[in-house]
């Protein structure tokens, strides 16, 4: 199915199995992002699930706070909280909501869900990381069309003008917003230029493609003295065709039982 | 009061190593002692507030206690959401100094003025809102402020402000400071307007009203116990105020004393500035003058109500 190996459709039942039971959430914003998490976690961070709060860890965080379902799946997946936590999303009894929040689930960094935010966020704990002379690292997950927030660039001259070279940005570019693509809605090509001039290292790569997506990510210090980004090509709904640039699923509020059982015989049950 | 404010968080940042400073493109020469001490801890930033308080808000979910600095207006309302969501929702130890709060900015116009900063601060969960009355009192609230839990607004007056508090009587975050005791009417105030109200009360004794002053430094959580204890005594309540009718201190006093059993009716009025965009321009005094937020006001308010 669409390439992906086992442990992505895994992953990516979770998250049905997760709206499963909660039946709304951003179904095709989290499945664009699965890989770029999957990589992350299994090869780049550095956490201890059990200390979600050690001082030395890698801070990741979901600027981009809609696509939490897979955020969620993953932070489960690694220990952080138990697996049955993700029945109750969006529940009252639940502590993960339609957003993350920073003191209520561990391994979230920060409360985030308005757009614009993380990358804000980010510079002050990288700048941190420097006070305290920590090698953590901080990575920054944004989305394409949050880069319309003025605040992301104002984020990003900050980065730049203090040269963090231990603050990454990942875009999960995927081109399409709520209403319709990025293109149509608020082009933001030449958009490696834009980063590029704002004083970023760049780098582009296929985000569903484990191999690169490790390559880049493993490679210590990301730039000598700069921040970087890596714009990452994905597609929104990756591994569902009818999920797949179908802006009707951008959000659903109510998955119906029909939608649930196709879903679940594409993934597979 | 703003050299007194950052000269004492830079008396504070040489005792602990949480304290940061971050300002937005201020004045030339600010806190120079402050950068060339603790280089590592002194950020001046672009015109970037949406930006600064996330900064501010990384510092903070790293266990450092955040001072941002910069005008008030831009501070509440440029970056609103910033504010509620990476400092309130995560309960985060900023510290937001807002200068030029009021009617300082009268000459810069509309654009300038903060005079709705307390009530939209106050609106958010876990936000202190504090405003005090002169330098003195500026210096006793910093050092206050290291070990509160969550962010806190501090407005700051023009400067220059004279001195009226007395640093004989206790400071704390969120208990107010009786200056007078009366029982005939009361008057409740926050920040630079402590000094209208201990004048009124004054001339108002000579000529027989006893006039108790209740001093609220700290506008949100605001002390209701203080503000129950002291009507109760009186017929008539009056809050005095640099602020928007709407939402700051008259309008949080009032939520109290709506509520309160009385064993007896009480009279109850504010003075602020009416729900207008100020279209004059002159001086913080001239426009305290035109929306009569005076000693005279409060005297004949008084007088009338008593």
């Amino acid at each position: 199915m669409n390439g992906l190996d086992s442990v992505s459709r895994r992953l990516r039942k979770d998250i049905i199995n997760t709206v499963a039971c909660s039946k709304r959430g951003h179904v095709p914003s989290a499945f664009s992002i699965v890989e770029i998490l999957r990589v992350l976690y299994d090869d780049v961070l550095k956490y201890d699930p059990l200390r979600p709060l050690w001082p030395e860890r890698d801070r990741f965080i979901l600027s981009k706070g809609h696509g939490c379902l897979a955020l969620y799946v993953i932070l489960a997946n690694k220990g952080f909280f138990p697996k049955n936590e993700l029945e109750k999303f969006c529940s009252s009894a639940g502590r993960l909501g339609g957003h993350p929040e920073y003191g209520k689930v561990p391994g979230i960094e920060a409360s985030t869900g308005a757009l614009g935010h993380g990358l804000s966020i980010g510079v002050g704990m990288a700048l941190n990381a420097r006070y305290e002379k920590s090698d953590y690292r901080t990575i920054v997950l944004l989305g394409d069309g949050e880069c319309n927030e003025g605040s992301v660039w104002e984020a990003a001259m900050s980065a730049s003008k203090h040269r963090l070279n231990s603050l990454l940005a990942i875009v999960d570019y995927n081109k399409q917003q709520s209403y319709g693509s990025v293109s149509e809605v608020q082009e933001l090509e030449p958009f490696a230029d834009k980063w590029t001039s704002f004083g970023f290292d760049v780098k582009e790569v296929d985000g569903h493609d484990l191999t690169s997506l490790r390559a880049v990510l493993t490679k210590r210090p990301f730039h000598q003295e700069k921040p970087c980004v890596l714009i990452c090509h994905t597609i929104k709904g990756k591994g569902i065709s009818f999920l797949e640039k179908n802006l009707e699923w951008h959000h659903k509020s109510s998955i119906t039982s029909d939608e649930l059982a196709a879903l679940y015989s594409e993934i597979g049950r | 009061m703003r050299k007194a404010c950052l000269n004492s968080v830079y008396e504070l940042a040489k005792k602990d190593g949480r304290v940061i400073f971050i300002g937005s493109d201020l004045g030339q020469g600010t806190l120079d002692a402050f950068k060339k001490d603790l280089p590592d801890r002194f950020f001046m930033e672009g015109i970037s507030e949406a930006n600064i308080i996330g900064m501010a808000a990384g510092f903070a979910l790293n266990g450092k206690v955040v001072f941002v600095n910069t005008i008030a207006s831009f501070l509440t309302r440029r970056c609103f959401e910033q504010i509620t969501i990476d400092l309130c929702l995560q309960n985060l130890n900023v510290r937001l100094i807002g200068n030029g709060g009021g009617l300082v900015y009268a000459p810069l116009g509309p654009t300038h003025l903060a005079i709705e900063d307390i009530a939209i601060m106050r609106a958010i969960p876990n936000m202190t809102v504090v405003a005090p009355c002169d330098a003195e009192e500026m210096k006793r609230l910093i050092p206050a402020t290291l070990d509160h839990k969550g962010p806190i607004y501090i407005r700051l007056a023009k400067g220059w402000d004279p001195v009226v508090s007395s640093g004989d009587l206790p400071f704390e975050i969120g208990k107010g400071v009786t200056y007078r005791c009366g029982h005939d009417a009361l008057i409740i105030t926050t920040g630079v307007m402590l000094n209208s109200a201990l004048s009124a009360a004054d001339e108002l004794e000579k000529q027989g009203v006893s006039v108790g002053v209740l001093h609220l430094h700290t506008v949100k959580p605001i002390d209701k116990e203080s503000i129950l204890e002291h009507s109760q005594k009186v017929s008539t309540i009056i809050t005095i105020e640099e602020h928007s009718i709407i939402g700051g201190l008259g309008g949080a006093v009032a939520e109290i004393i709506a509520e309160a059993d009385f064993d007896s009716i009480k009279k109850f009025r504010r003075i602020a500035i009416p729900d207008v965009f100020p279209d004059e321009y002159g001086s913080q005094a001239s426009l305290l003058q035109t929306y009569s937020i005076t000693t005279e006001k409060l005297i004949s308010e008084i007088i009338k109500n008593k």
